[in-house]
């Protein structure tokens, strides 16, 4: 088969533009985007302009209704066909509409719109100075400790900031996976970076850990996005353009040659190297091995509802890009890219579930648990079958809603020092408190991917595409990487519930409606995902077609 | 002259900007050495916008010193939050966690 034809497996072509056309902006087909990124400037005003006292309601609606409102744009477009029959390339070929990008755009959507119920709760810190308060630092300029940082607390002061900031990271994330040339995809991975930064170094308990976390994922992220930002100046100098079409048409041989051209096309040092590059900057975002090392530690020291945030939405957002990166730019060099992905993936499989049975932390656990997760949706990926990429939408869309639910769950269990994530201390839960510790059993089943829940119908369609497109051995080991996982799942489901509570164990805080809420959502997704995949697997399949 | 001498400078600039972060202990010099892996990477751009005769690459060049310009007050912000808390900038003094 040649390599045109594998190409138009999963791509369609769209109308050539002209060659010096007018600037045109599509603001319908982006209004998604455009609504997020004005509802996180507008947040940024309400919180210079507003009294202090009524940003929080303020800003709780402004967040909520933004991502509402965007959520609804998603929906209208997809009803309009764009997913599907009008699928284009918009705002002068720099963002894609089309099936993978509007699915992708409504999961982080919805992702986003729970974590807003999360980073909003304020009844599980025990009140300060009479003042409700949340998981977020009360300055986050003063120092920890302070007297600065005392007074700010005995004055009441939250950090409002944070809903923009999740606002901006939300924005950025819409653009990734439907970004269209290289520099797009540049610009939004460091317009959802830079507030997740942030984001990070925010927490009001255990304040120094949180900076810490804040500094690695800065300095290692910042280093990523450099090699990213290399390989794409590789990238066109091999072809001359950044367009995602432009490039591949040069490495399939049917761009016009000209003599410049036909120099840097002579390189094959261009594209490979900066092929390595690229894919490594996505890999590090996705958290793969081996660029995975940041991952326990950013997931342990941030605050938690930012960990449950960042765990779902960029893992959603930076496979989407690296899916329509590999399929859209370089099926041309599948040969290339397949063995590498394949290393990659087995080592992330096994590495992620090896590494986790050592963990005696649930946030480290959880992080290990995401690395191997990136292995298996990574096996999805390698598969390059129409099925791969709508297996991997679904894999992304259950994954990161058990995500979310398991670390809202982990902000509940508490003791006089804030969360209690030592697993020690999660001993005898399900004697204290049989609900929560029932919700947390189902989201760790989901994460082994025992069936009637979704982490099985994710599983199971991964490793099915992954085997149909000549990955077998992959699947193995993806199945033998799932039992060593399965046993440290289960493991902490009977330190839960067949041990002895600890006398001065952790309490489980009542939340208010808004972390049930997310909770709720969490296991409603699991469990009918679980049981009634196939409306959603129809869903993904309708929108695994990538515009080219 | 010929370009391609350019790009062998962006590409050692690039090499020492990356060793300078594997090496160096204090952040903000950590910090300095991933400003310069991205000027590199400006180098190559515009290097290669001359090679190709099109302009994509200097306007690209703009794009990233703008992000570059975004990431210094992030990160100039967190690594001096961090330097108030604990008096150090040092990289390796950061190991609260461990395994």
């Amino acid at each position: 088969m040649s390599a045109s034809s594998v190409h138009s497996l999963w791509t369609t072509a769209a109308p050539v533009a002209d060659k010096f056309p007018t600037p045109h902006i599509e603001y319908a087909q982006l209004s998604p985007v455009l609504i997020v990124l004005g509802a996180a400037a507008l947040g940024v005003l309400v919180e210079a302009f507003l009294p202090r006292r009524s940003r929080y309601t303020a800003q709780v609606a402004l967040a909520a209704l933004g991502l509402a409102a965007a959520f609804a744009a998603i929906v209208a477009l997809a009803d309009k066909g764009y997913g599907t029959t009008k699928a284009h390339i918009a705002a002068m070929g720099a963002v894609a509409v089309d099936g993978p990008a509007l699915f992708l755009q409504g999961t982080i959507l919805l992702v986003g719109f729970v974590a807003i119920f999360t980073f909003a709760e304020r009844r599980l810190d025990p009140r300060a100075h009479g003042n409700q308060v949340d998981s977020f630092a009360a300055q986050g300029s003063a120092v920890p400790g302070s007297d600065q940082e005392k007074a700010a607390v005995r004055a009441g002061f939250t950090s409002t900031e944070v809903f923009p900031l999740l606002m901006f990271a939300v924005g950025g994330m819409l653009i990734f996976p439907a970004a269209n040339d290289l520099l797009t995809l540049f610009v939004a991975l460091e317009v959802f970076s830079l507030p997740l930064y942030i984001l990070c170094a925010l927490a009001r308990r255990n304040r120094l850990m949180s900076q810490e976390a804040a500094v690695k994922y800065f300095l290692l992220g910042a280093f990523s996005s450099a090699f990213l930002l290399f390989g794409i100046a590789l990238l066109y100098g091999y072809a001359g353009t950044v367009s995602y079409s432009g490039i591949s048409s040069v490495i399939d041989g049917t761009a016009p040659m000209n003599p410049a051209l036909a120099d840097t096309t002579g390189n094959d040092a261009l594209l490979l190297i900066g092929l390595a590059m690229v894919a490594m900057g996505l890999l590090f975002k996705v958290g793969a091995v081996p660029f995975h090392m940041w991952t326990p530690d950013v997931y342990q020291g941030a605050p938690t509802p930012v960990t449950g945030f960042m765990a779902s939405a960029t893992k959603v957002a930076a496979f989407g890009a690296l899916l329509r990166l590999l399929y859209v730019v370089l099926p041309g060099m599948r040969w290339d890219w397949r063995p590498v992905m394949w290393g990659v993936a087995i080592l992330t499989m096994l590495a992620g579930a090896v590494i986790a049975v050592t963990q005696t932390d649930v946030k480290r656990l959880l992080a290990y648990s995401s690395i191997a997760h990136a292995g298996f949706i990574l096996a999805g990926v390698i598969a390059t079958t129409p099925d791969g990429i709508s297996s991997v939408l679904f894999y992304l869309a259950a994954y990161s809603f058990v995500t979310l639910g398991a670390f809202a769950v982990v902000t509940l269990v508490r003791d006089a020092g804030g969360e209690a994530t030592h697993l020690s201390r999660w001993a005898g839960l399900g004697r204290r408190s049989p609900l929560v510790a029932a919700v947390f059993a189902v989201f760790l089943l989901a994460f082994a991917g025992i069936p009637l829940t979704s982490g099985f119908a994710g599983k199971f369609a991964v490793f099915t595409a992954a085997a149909q497109g000549g990955a077998m051995p992959l699947v193995i080991v993806g199945v033998i990487s799932s039992a060593i996982a399965a046993f440290f799942y289960i493991r902490v489901i009977v330190l839960m519930f067949f041990s002895e509570p600890k006398p001065d164990g952790p309490t489980v805080a009542v939340p208010s409606l808004m972390t049930s809420t997310a909770i709720a959502v969490g296991v409603a997704v699991t469990l009918v995902l679980g049981l009634a995949p196939q409306y959603f697997l129809d869903l993904a399949d309708k929108a695994g077609i990538f515009v080219r | 002259m010929n370009p391609a001498n350019y790009l062998y400078l962006s590409a050692l600039l690039f090499t020492i900007g990356a060793a300078g972060v594997l090496i160096r202990r204090n952040a903000i010099v950590v910090f300095m050495c991933v400003e310069l892996m991205l000027n590199a990477c400006n180098l190559a751009f515009v290097t290669f916008s001359r090679l190709h005769g099109n302009l994509d690459g200097q306007v690209i060049a703009f794009f990233t010193m703008v992000v570059a310009a975004a990431e210094v007050v992030v990160g100039l912000a967190i690594i001096v939050s961090i330097f108030r808390s604990r008096h150090s900038a040092s990289v390796d003094d950061a190991n609260l966690m461990k395994l």
